[in-house]
């Protein structure tokens, strides 16, 4: 019983992570780095919320968050990819920008009880013990995370499409120069990026704690970054490793409220030393990871015409 | 990176207020500088509700600036001496960590005055004010312990500091004096504020099979979390009733204004004198939310003991206390004084956990 409730949060707080970092995946296997995660996962919290509250529906409230994404994220676009502006700098600022204007724009919506994204209840599969309340009766937001990993495993490394995103993110003129459309790929890619971290903003404000306070995606976007390095850019290790994290972090509090008497700041700190420990472990092999950083990883392209 | 949005907020602040103290140079300035927005919903808001109580009772005769979410360290030393060449005659400095930055600030500008919450350091120029946050946790306890089935409620804790443990504490010996046997469970968020995570420590708490709820974080997400399970729980720093209409029993609400007016009349008066202020519930800087969701008698009960504690009849510190490993700390009869309260590290018998140390 108490195994089952413990798995059901840490489904609750990993999903969010893993969402956004799948976006920013696919937004770096593009060869773009986009440090402004967690202020587009702010703008995603703040847009859905805000959604909801006008329509009532907390599915529009979904698809708002993804929007609100998705175009925020556009800014970065522009400004990284037509005027070629620095992507470190430009990520840190959409950050900023993020983290300021989602306080402006949810301002009025601070203390009002939030909507729910309501739990679907599978026929039958649900009723199969233990795995079917945590596997099958949750909200649809777990269920879209589960379909990313999927579709984005296949788009990557078995469409057409996939191959060309990561040939432009390990050599961009050589893709430039085989006719692929570099600037094109890699703004779709950026607001796809856009769009899961507003999709996993939008998790934040409609089911982890369905509310508005402002930074209330308190890092969550770091770490989601973090995240992409640590899975080496592999979407299922992504999985994983959202899952790794998000058990620490819940086994941590369980632990406290055991009374096991391991320092509580000790086991805040655990998931941390787990991407340091993941980091040093595949920096190890250099090849393998040299195969799987995308090789123009954060530089500009421009077009020689 | 939250520290650099900070600072480039806290910038943009200082100019747009700077601008408008130009204006009217005839009334009296009581500034305010916040370490949150005004909307946090905690406990910068409960000093800006503070703040405009000011405004409202002294209408024409004051002015009340304000520069909000401004960093710790050492912006926070600029932004005060902005406040402070500004012309303001009082600054109040709401939070722990503007405290450094205060006192060096008043070294500078003799005549103008400081009031810094929930420190330590005073000087001629400089008064500290802080809140018995304690008093109030102590009918919390007493209510828990009637309204628990089990005799066991959760806590959910934000840092190992006397503050926060001295609530704990008190909590735990409200509960003792309705049901001696008592438990209190306690799970360090180590964060003020991250619903996510404070979220998770309610719903681990309740799994574990604590039946009421309280909490000394920020927001409002634990409140929710027991609405949703059906458990009681207490409200933090604000009236948090909106999050749980049938789950509050009551809160903690921080209620400077009180304060906040005094102080300001003592200044237009020419009678501010720098002290060291810790008030409690009966200077009205500490309220009760309205009692709900809970039957009359336990209404009564914490009504009286609120009453009690407002005449000094009742110290919820008063012995005998056992230590948590059972050893005496307070004889019959006897009280704790303010220091050992200030400085509290160590838990008292029944606390059901290890304090960090």
């Amino acid at each position: 019983m108490i195994f089952e409730a413990i798995l059901l949060t840490v489904i609750t707080a990993a999903t969010p992570l893993v969402i956004a970092a799948f976006g920013e995946l696919v937004t770096e296997r593009a060869g773009v780095l986009n440090l402004g995660v967690e202020g587009m996962m702010i703008m995603g919290a703040v847009g859905a919320f805000a959604a909801a509250q006008a329509t009532g529906s907390p599915y529009i409230g979904l698809l708002a968050g993804i929007a609100t994404g998705a175009v925020f994220s556009l800014l970065f676009g522009f400004l990284t990819l037509t005027l070629v502006t620095n992507q470190v700098a430009t990520g840190l600022a959409l950050t900023i920008l993020g983290l300021g204007a989602s306080g402006m724009l949810g301002e009025s919506y601070v203390g009002i009880p939030g909507i729910k994204v309501p739990q679907i209840y599978i026929p039958y599969l649900s009723d199969i013990p233990f795995i079917g309340p945590v596997l099958f009766h949750q909200d649809l937001v777990f269920y879209l995370s589960i379909a990313l990993v999927i579709g984005i495993n296949w788009f990557l490394f078995k469409s057409r499409r996939g191959l060309k995103l990561r040939a432009i993110g390990d050599n961009h003129s050589s893709a430039h120069a085989l006719g692929i459309d570099v600037i094109r790929t890699r703004y779709l890619a950026v607001m796809f990026g856009g769009a899961c971290a507003g999709l996993a903003g939008a998790q934040l404000s409609l089911v982890y704690t369905p509310q508005w306070v402002e930074n209330m995606a308190a890092g969550r976007g770091w770490i989601a970054l973090a995240l992409v390095v640590f899975a080496s850019w592999r979407p299922w290790r992504v999985l994983a490793g959202g899952y790794l994290f998000g058990a620490v972090s819940i086994g941590q509090l369980h632990a406290q409220a055991f009374g096991i008497g391991i320092p509580s700041q000790f086991l805040s700190m655990l998931p941390y030393a787990a991407t340091i420990v993941v980091l040093i472990i595949i920096s190890h092999n250099r090849r393998t990871t040299l195969i799987n950083t995308p090789a123009s990883l954060g530089k500009a392209f421009v077009p020689d015409r | 990176m939250k520290k650099l949005a900070l600072a480039l907020a806290a910038t943009a602040a200082l100019v747009i207020s700077v601008g408008s103290a130009a204006q009217a140079a005839d009334k009296t300035k009581v500034c305010f500088i916040y370490v949150g927005t005004r909307t946090d919903g905690g406990w910068t808001q409960a000093h800006e509700n503070g703040r405009l109580q000011v405004e409202k009772e002294f209408g024409d005769k004051v002015e009340t600036p304000y520069l909000e979410s401004v960093p710790e360290g050492p912006d926070a030393e600029r932004a005060i001496e902005r406040m402070a060449r500004s012309g303001c005659s009082l600054i109040f400095t709401t939070s722990f960590g503007f405290m450094d930055a205060t006192v060096k600030v008043a070294q500078k500008f003799p005549k103008v005055k400081f009031e810094h919450a929930t420190g330590f350091k005073a000087a001629e120029n400089v008064a500290t004010y802080n809140s018995r946050f304690y008093e109030g946790r102590y009918i919390q306890g007493q209510i828990a312990a009637k309204m628990s089935k089990k005799g066991l409620a959760g806590y959910i804790a934000s840092f190992p500091i006397p503050e926060v443990v001295m609530g704990i504490n008190a909590f735990e010996l409200g509960a003792k004096s309705v049901n001696p046997d008592f438990k209190l469970k306690v799970v360090w968020a180590n964060t003020w504020f991250d619903p996510g995570k404070e979220a998770d420590a309610a719903k681990a708490l309740i799994d574990q099979g604590v039946d009421i709820l309280t909490q000394h974080t920020d927001t409002t997400a634990p409140m929710q979390v027991a609405a949703e399970r059906g458990i009681m729980a207490f409200g933090q720093a604000s009236d948090m009733i909106k999050a749980g209409p049938k789950t509050q029993l009551t809160a903690i609400v921080d209620t400077w204004g009180a304060y906040y007016t005094k102080r300001t009349k003592a200044l237009l008066d020419g009678t501010w004198k720098s002290e060291q202020i810790w008030d409690g519930l009966k200077d009205g800087i500490l309220t009760m939310a309205p009692y709900t969701n809970m039957p009359d008698d336990v209404k009564k009960m914490a009504e009286e003991t609120e009453a009690k504690i407002k005449s000094g009849e009742l110290h919820p510190f008063t012995g005998p206390i056992n230590k948590q490993d059972g050893t005496p700390w307070l004889k019959d009869g006897e009280k704790a004084d303010d220091g050992t309260l200030l400085g509290m590290n160590f838990y008292i018998q029944g606390v059901d956990d290890k304090l960090p140390q």
